[in-house]
């Protein structure tokens, strides 16, 4: 393991893969990345795989605009295949004031640039034909045909790989015990196998992003949620939109092998670090699915699992430097969709380490948002 | 060409294994995201034991020391209609 390095990034998932990516491809010779696990073990291996542009506020949706972008071209860029494809998202809309915030996002969305539609009740099942529109209560549909998905562990391998052929050094199973810090400036990252010295750290390590803050008395308004997901045996296409429901909190779509994965909150969940799957799941997951696409009561359940969310009080990601440790920089918060934003997550970070350049999106989503009073919350949160 | 089979669920071989293992896919776990083995019906009854043998030839670590994937609920595949059948009884 290498002593001195430019950045050391501090977790081995999609966001801290792909930073390590782009700043080995922006020409930094020592980028190290710490995992204390496996590459993809936290959030990004246990996520439902789908890439979302239809968010309510404006930052998740431009951030997810752009990543969808990146993702268009990445399987050539890191020439390995990611299994991208856009079925779309079809967001169910249940009553008039989820159809009003409905008009509204679609509204800010369409002001993006995006495509997106508001579906009638009887187009609905055009998209998805499995569905039945009156077990799901649904007065209509938002749909975005650009919306989709990719592998999860594919595209954290693919972007590792490709980091580590321009120069990276990964190095997993390597625990962080403690951060370095004096005069308010980062200085280095004390590991299980050594000591790092450094001027940048990257704190990407989900859920785990907190202890690894307060390592340098720098508090995080994370919280851990476990969240429940399950996959289905193997079947024909039969249809390609991942269908989700703010209201039921539901969230599935058939995977390029033939399994439906999905996932729902069971209503006695409460923060903190469980991890253990519960039959309550089975039963909301399986009642609600079947409610919604009767068919499926025929299919096989093959597994289930756990993940963390970790939830910021907003439900937005906390990016950037923080004011109180120079060079102390985080990427985490990112409340169950740090998978989908993470292309254009890692640019934006790239461009703030290598060039000191910010942006708009980055200011909006710095920790002392906190402290202000008007905090805008991400109202599109399912699962 | 003869092809072993290592995984029935999702037809991986002993090739398979072997080059993700070169590769620098070292861990049962990461085997695992990559190449889909044990994420079938049979949940890795057939397959891991056998990759943590081939583990073993690749790369010295003993099968007794290389950790299990996280053994996930069912055990058998249930039915979507069975599971939502299901009241509970409070």
């Amino acid at each position: 393991m290498k002593s001195r390095a430019d950045v050391v990034i501090i977790g081995g998932g999609v966001n801290g893969c792909s930073l390590a990516y782009n700043l080995v491809k922006k020409g930094l010779d020592d980028v190290v990345v710490v995992e204390k696990n496996y590459l993809s073990s936290g959030a990004t291996g246990a996520c439902g795989a789908g890439i979302r542009q239809q968010w309510s506020t404006r930052e998740n949706a431009s951030l997810a605009i752009q990543s969808v972008k990146i993702f268009e071209q990445l399987s050539r860029e890191l020439n390995q295949d990611i299994e991208f494809r856009q079925g779309g998202y079809l967001i169910a809309v249940h009553d008039e004031k989820e159809m009003k915030q409905a008009e509204k996002n679609v509204s800010m969305q369409r002001s993006l640039g995006l495509k997106v539609e508001i579906l009638k009740p009887e187009e609905i099942t055009d998209i998805v034909p499995i569905l039945d529109v009156h077990g799901m209560k649904a007065i209509g549909a938002t749909f975005c045909p650009t919306d989709g998905h990719a592998n999860p562990f594919r595209t954290t391998f693919a972007y590792a790989d490709a980091a580590r052929n321009l120069g990276a050094e990964i190095n997993t199973h390597t625990m962080v015990v403690n951060l370095k810090a004096s005069k308010k400036t980062i200085q280095g990252v004390i590991t299980d196998k050594g000591t790092i010295r450094t001027n940048i750290v990257v704190n990407a390590a989900g859920i785990d992003s907190k202890t690894i803050a307060e390592m340098v008395q720098v508090k995080l308004p994370l919280t851990p949620f476990r969240k429940e997901i399950m996959a289905t045996e193997r079947l024909q296409p039969l249809f390609e939109a991942m269908v989700i429901s703010f209201r039921d909190g539901i969230y599935f779509s058939q995977q390029k092998e033939g399994q439906i994965v999905g996932g729902i909150p069971i209503p006695e969940e409460k923060g903190g670090y469980k991890t253990m799957p519960t039959f309550s799941f089975l039963q909301h997951m399986s009642q609600t699915l079947t409610r919604y696409a009767p068919l499926l009561k025929h299919v096989n359940l093959l597994r289930h699992w756990t993940g963390f969310y970790d939830v910021t009080p907003d439900a937005r990601p906390i990016l950037g430097e923080v004011k109180e440790i120079k060079g102390f920089i985080q990427c985490n918060g990112f409340s169950g969709h740090g998978f989908m934003i993470s292309p254009m997550v890692s640019r934006l970070l790239t461009n703030l380490i290598v060039e000191g350049e910010t942006s708009d999106v980055l200011e909006s989503l710095a920790l002392k948002r906190f402290k202000g009073k008007n905090i805008e919350k991400e109202l599109s949160v399912v699962g | 060409m003869k092809r072993s089979i290592v995984c029935r669920c999702e037809d991986i071989s002993e090739e398979d294994v072997i080059q993700a293992i070169d590769k620098g896919y070292t861990d049962i776990e990461e085997l695992r995201k990559k190449l889909r083995i044990g994420m079938g019906p049979c949940q890795g009854r057939v397959c891991i034991q056998l990759v943590a043998r081939i583990l073993e030839r690749k790369t010295g670590k003993k099968v007794a020391t290389i950790p299990l994937p996280t053994v996930r609920p069912p055990l058998v595949p249930v039915s979507l209609g069975t599971l939502a059948s299901e009241k509970d009884e409070k």
